[in-house]
Order: C-alpha cells, then structure tokens, then sequence
C-alpha cells in the first residue's frame, strides 16, 4: 500500500472461533487490514467466509480469539473507560436492513438527535436543531419534509439515507458498511454509494465496504480484499486485484459476476462443478505463503 | 409458433384496503413458452411477488384478483381449479421457489424424510421408491446422494437452496416460479445454481418464470423479459432486445442505474 500514515483502523492477525470442539468454525482466520483516512476498503467474497464476523470485530461486538485491533496505532484491548468511550463515537455502523434498523416508534429527528446529545457534547442543546437539519441536508434529504416522519413513511433509499447521517451524527472516523445497498433498489443504489464516497473524501473517513456485488467495489473503494472460508486470500489495489486477479478463488469468483454480454447457454463460459470443488478445496486450506503479483497487489498461497 | 405452456391475459390485482384499493398489478398480459425461461425486472414495489404468488394460487386476501383477468396453463384457467384441482395442481404443475426457501425446510427432519412426505403425498411413493427418486434428483443438484441422511444445518445456504429446487423438480413440475432464489448468496453460487437450471430445463423441459432486481443476471439466463413499473407491463422482448435495444425510457433507465465491472462508471 502506498499510503504511509498510520491507519485509523487496523484488524492485525485476529482469528475468530465459534464453539469449541469437534464443532468449532473458524470464521476469521489470522485476518489482517488497515482502514486510512479518505479510503475505502472493499471487502468481499463467498457468502459465510467470514465477513460480518470482521466487521463485528471491528465494531468490539466480538472479542478476537487471537490478534490485535489497533485504533492509530495502539491496541484497544484493555483500554479505559473515556478511550472505550471515543472508539464507540468513532467507529460507526450502517447496517443492511434500512427496515429494521429504525425504529418505528419514533420519528427521524429523534433518531438523529440521541446520537448528538451521546456522542457530541461539543453541540450547545440550543444547536440541536439546527445540527439535525444540516445532517439531512448532507445526506440529500430535505429537512422539513423528513425530520417530522415516521420510519414507515419513507422509502428503502431514503430510511438508508437516515441510517448514513445518524452514523455521521457521531462524527465518526471510520464507517463499517455491512452490505448497504443490498435491501435497496437499483435505481437508489447508485445515490447512496455515491454519498458514501463523497463523505468518504470530503470529512476523511476511512470506510470499510463489504459487499456481494464486486462492480460497486470498483466503483467505491481504492483498495479490496477477497474473503474465502475465514482467510483473506488476496488484496491490494482494486483496479490491479479485478483486471489481474492471481488467485484461484478470485478468479472463480470475478467470473462469476454477472455480465449481460456472457448468456449461461454458451458451452465456453459453463463453470465445471469439478474445478469449482477443486478450487473450494484448495481455497480452504491454510495459506500462509504470501506473493507479491505486483506493487499493492498480494495473494496468499498454501 | 408452439401453443403457450402459461398464457397470463389481462391479470388485476387489487389490495384491498380499509379506505381505497391498492392496484398492484395492472392488466398485464404475457406469454411462457414450453421449456422458456421467462424474466419479470422492475423495482421493488412493481408487483413481480404479486403475480408470481397469483400464479401458483398461493395469493391471499387482501390481494383480490379482478374479474377480467385469466391465467391459463395448458390451456385450464387457474384461477377456476377447486380445491382438490389445485392440489394436484401446485408442485405437479408449477411449483416455486422463494428468496428465502433455504430456510424452509424443516430443521428437525433429514433430507430424505422430506423428499418423503412431497413424493408419498403427490404421488403415493413408498420408502424405497421415494429414496430412489431423491438420490436421483440431489445428483441433478451436484449433491452427493449418501447426504441424504443429514439435517439441514449440515449444509451451506447455498446447498440447502438447491435442495429445496431439487424438491421443487422432483413431481416434474411444467412451470417453475423462481421469485429471487439466489440474492442472498455470493455469485459462484448464484451461478453454480442458475446454471444447472438452465442445463435442466433444457434436459427436462420445463419452463421457468424468473424474478430478479439483476437486469445483467436476468439478460445472462432469461430467453425473454418483461419489464415492470408500478404494476404495468411496460415492455417485453426478447433478452437480447432489452439489453441491446432497449425500446422503454424505463428499461433504459434501469440499465444506467449498473456499475459495470471492467467498463470503469456509469452515469
Ligand atoms: N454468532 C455466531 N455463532 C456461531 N457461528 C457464527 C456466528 N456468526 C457467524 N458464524 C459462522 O461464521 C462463519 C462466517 O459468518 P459471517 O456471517 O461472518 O459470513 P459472511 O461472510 O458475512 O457471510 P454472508 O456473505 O452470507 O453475509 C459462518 O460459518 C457462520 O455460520
Ligand atoms: N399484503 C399487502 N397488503 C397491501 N399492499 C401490499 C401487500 N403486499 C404487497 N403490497 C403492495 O403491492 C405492491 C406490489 O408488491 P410486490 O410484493 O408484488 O412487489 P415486488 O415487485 O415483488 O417488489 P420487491 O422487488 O420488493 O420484492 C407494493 O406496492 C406493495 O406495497
Ligand atoms: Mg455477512
Ligand atoms: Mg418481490
């Protein structure tokens, strides 16, 4: 990675087991990435490699089984009160289900209210207001209309819209986005992922991405990595990692993205179950070799 | 021209409300081919469930289907079977598979024992006829036979959704109604799992009438598509039309909305 400045956020060896035993998962395995200020990290793969798992980690909901989470630079792990304090305001989620994160008892200004009266001291009571109206504005939404509604009264990309400038209410540093656009309609999937961007660059927040749906990766992260069975099997640049993809289950996984110029009848795209089972198989093993493909593009191999 | 397998004329559907209707679905009129697969596209709230729901006759008040409208398989209107018509009718004829089918099946029961219970039941199956049938339809699904003995939670999403199909096609049905089977599932397995369909459909000749929000998925496996806006048909053709020359501001609009993976940004 090019960037040199220590990382807001960084995940350093962390493995996460489930359950212990013969019935023991593994869900992350020595799993290692950096989150910087103004960069978005992609972070994508097969469905239960382990994903959420990092996210929730990142977020302190799960403890790491082994490995450190570093918040510039130092460890979080044993921290006071007043630093465990600062990480919750600094690190902020936005959830996929715009439906069931708000509450339907209350209306979208009180939403954005409690987490300045939590987070932001700073904010005279007097400023509330004001500062609730300048958040819907952010998110390109227009006060009047808005703050007074109920959650049911808005549209998928709308309460998605809510749920951005609550987290940004916190005036956070790092944003975890599990799957944001994932609930929402094509045409507003666009709007939202172009706000994150914008918000990404214009208040320097590192961002961590996760997604099923690599094209938007492309188009909203620097840099990616791709997630099978626990283990984070390349990363790097995400213009290197999608045009030259290195390994097995990348490869396997970017031809499979769905392109409308390549129809399922034609007999040269048919992926073979059998090479899919070899890749899955080889995939899952423990790859703890590391190559360089290129500068800031890796690939771990058994 | 083949006669049509599923002649869909007219279809209304009405929720009806405390103070007015809703109208979900709005003289809609298509065709699907024997063995075609058939795409429904449009944004959330266009009424796609509606119809495929109204289709299987699996529609419940307060969605009221209007007078006018006939849905025609094999020439019989749906819309008039009984009920001991419509049980032969659902899983032999069309059957359907949900976003969230994986979690469907019953935690408690082995695979086997529900393959039982659709097979015994539809087709008066014993054991040992129903578990032939069941080691031959997981093999169709790339699923090893002898896993018939365990419990769904012994299996990835990704495979107890394709157990779930293979439930689905074991009474040979004529029309299968997939209503976003895969949008929950990363895209190997997505693709793992639509291409088998379409291998199948084409060994076994059923028709597929396929929902989903991926104009790019729907191009790469649907024969024709049908794009809908709040309730109206408003344009169909077949899957090279609508990707190549899209006709509708609509349709053309829906595929701006798509980030492509090598081709930089859109918009
Ligand atoms: N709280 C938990 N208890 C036990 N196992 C868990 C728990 N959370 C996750 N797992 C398991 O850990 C693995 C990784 O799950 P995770 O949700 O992180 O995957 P993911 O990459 O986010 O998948 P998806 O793309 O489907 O959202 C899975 O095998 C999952 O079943
Ligand atoms: N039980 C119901 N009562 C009242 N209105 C309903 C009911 N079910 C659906 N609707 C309305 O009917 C319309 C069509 O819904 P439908 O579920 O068919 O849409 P869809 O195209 O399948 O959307 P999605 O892509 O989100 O699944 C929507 O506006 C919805 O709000
Ligand atoms: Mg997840
Ligand atoms: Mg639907």
């Amino acid at each position: 990675m090019t960037v040199q400045q220590t990382p807001i956020l960084a995940l350093d060896r962390v493995t996460k087991t489930f359950g212990h035993g013969t019935g023991a998962v593994r869900a992350a395995r020595s799993i290692s990435f950096s989150l910087h200020a103004g960069r978005a990290l992609a972070l994508v793969g097969e469905s239960g490699s382990g994903k959420t798992t990092c996210a929730r980690m990142a977020m302190r909901e799960y403890l790491p089984t082994e490995g450190e989470i570093l918040f510039k630079g130092q460890p979080v792990e044993g921290t006071n009160a007043a630093e465990a304090a600062h990480y919750r305001r600094a690190v902020q989620m936005i959830f996929q289900d715009p439906f069931a994160s708000l509450n339907p008892a209350h209306t979208i200004a009180y939403h954005l209210k409690r987490p300045l009266m939590l987070h932001r001291p700073d904010i005279k009571r007097s400023e509330i207001d004001a500062t609730v109206r300048a958040l819907l504005q952010q998110v390109k939404l227009d006060p009047d209309l808005v703050a007074p509604k109920y959650p049911h009264e808005l549209s998928g990309g709308q309460r998605q819209r809510v749920n951005i400038a609550r987290a940004l209410a916190a005036k956070p540093e790092v944003i975890v986005a599990d799957e944001p656009t994932s609930m929402l309609d094509v045409s507003v999937r666009l709007g939202v992922l172009n706000l994150l961007s914008e918000m990404k660059q214009e208040m320097k927040l590192g961002l961590l991405y996760i997604t099923h749906d690599i094209a938007t990766a492309r188009y909203v992260a620097e840099d990616i990595a791709v997630m099978y069975s626990g283990q984070i099997v390349e990363w790097g640049n995400v213009g290197k990692v999608i045009d030259n993809p290195a390994h097995p289950y990348t490869k396997l996984l970017l031809s499979a993205v769905p392109d409308p110029d390549v129809r399922f009848d034609d007999p040269s795209v048919r992926l073979r179950p059998e090479d899919v089972e070899d890749i899955r198989r080889q995939s899952a093993m423990t790859q703890d070799r590391i190559v360089e493909v290129d500068s800031d593009h890796f690939v771990r191999a058994a | 021209m083949t006669a049509p397998l599923l002649s869909v004329k007219n279809l209304t559907i009405d929720y009806i409300g405390e103070e007015k209707d809703f109208r979900a679905v709005d003289n809609v009129s298509f065709d699907v081919a024997p063995g075609e697969v058939f795409g429904l596209a449009g944004e959330s709230g266009c009424g796609k469930s509606t119809i495929a729901f109204a289709i299987s006759r699996l529609h419940k008040p307060p969605a009221l289907i209007r007078r006018e409208s006939t849905i025609l398989l094999n020439g019989r209107n749906v819309l008039d079977l009984d009920d001991k018509a419509l049980r032969d009718f659902r899983w032999r004829e069309v059957a359907m598979v949900f976003q969230s089918a994986m979690n469907s099946l019953n935690p408690v029961l082995r695979i086997e024992h529900q393959f039982y219970d659709v097979l015994k039941t539809h087709k008066g199956m014993s054991r040992p006829q129903a578990r032939d049938r069941t080691a031959e339809m997981l093999k169709l699904v790339d699923i090893a036979p002898d896993r018939m003995r365990d419990y769904p939670h012994q299996f990835s999403g990704g495979m107890r959704q394709r157990i779930v199909i293979a439930i689905c096609l074991a009474l040979d049905p004529r029309l299968v109604v997939m209503d976003e089977p895969t949008t929950a599932l990363d895209v190997v397995v997505q693709r793992e799992i639509l291409q088998r369909i379409n291998e199948l459909r084409r060994s076994l000749g059923f028709a597929v009438l396929f929902i989903t929000h991926d104009l790019g998925l729907m191009v790469q496996f649907c024969d024709r598509i049908g794009i809908m806006l709040a309730g109206k048909l408003v344009e169909q053709n077949t899957a090279e039309a609508i990707y190549g020359s899209p006709q509708h501001d609509y349709t053309k609009q829906l595929w701006a909305s798509f980030p492509s993976l090598h081709g930089g940004v859109l918009l």
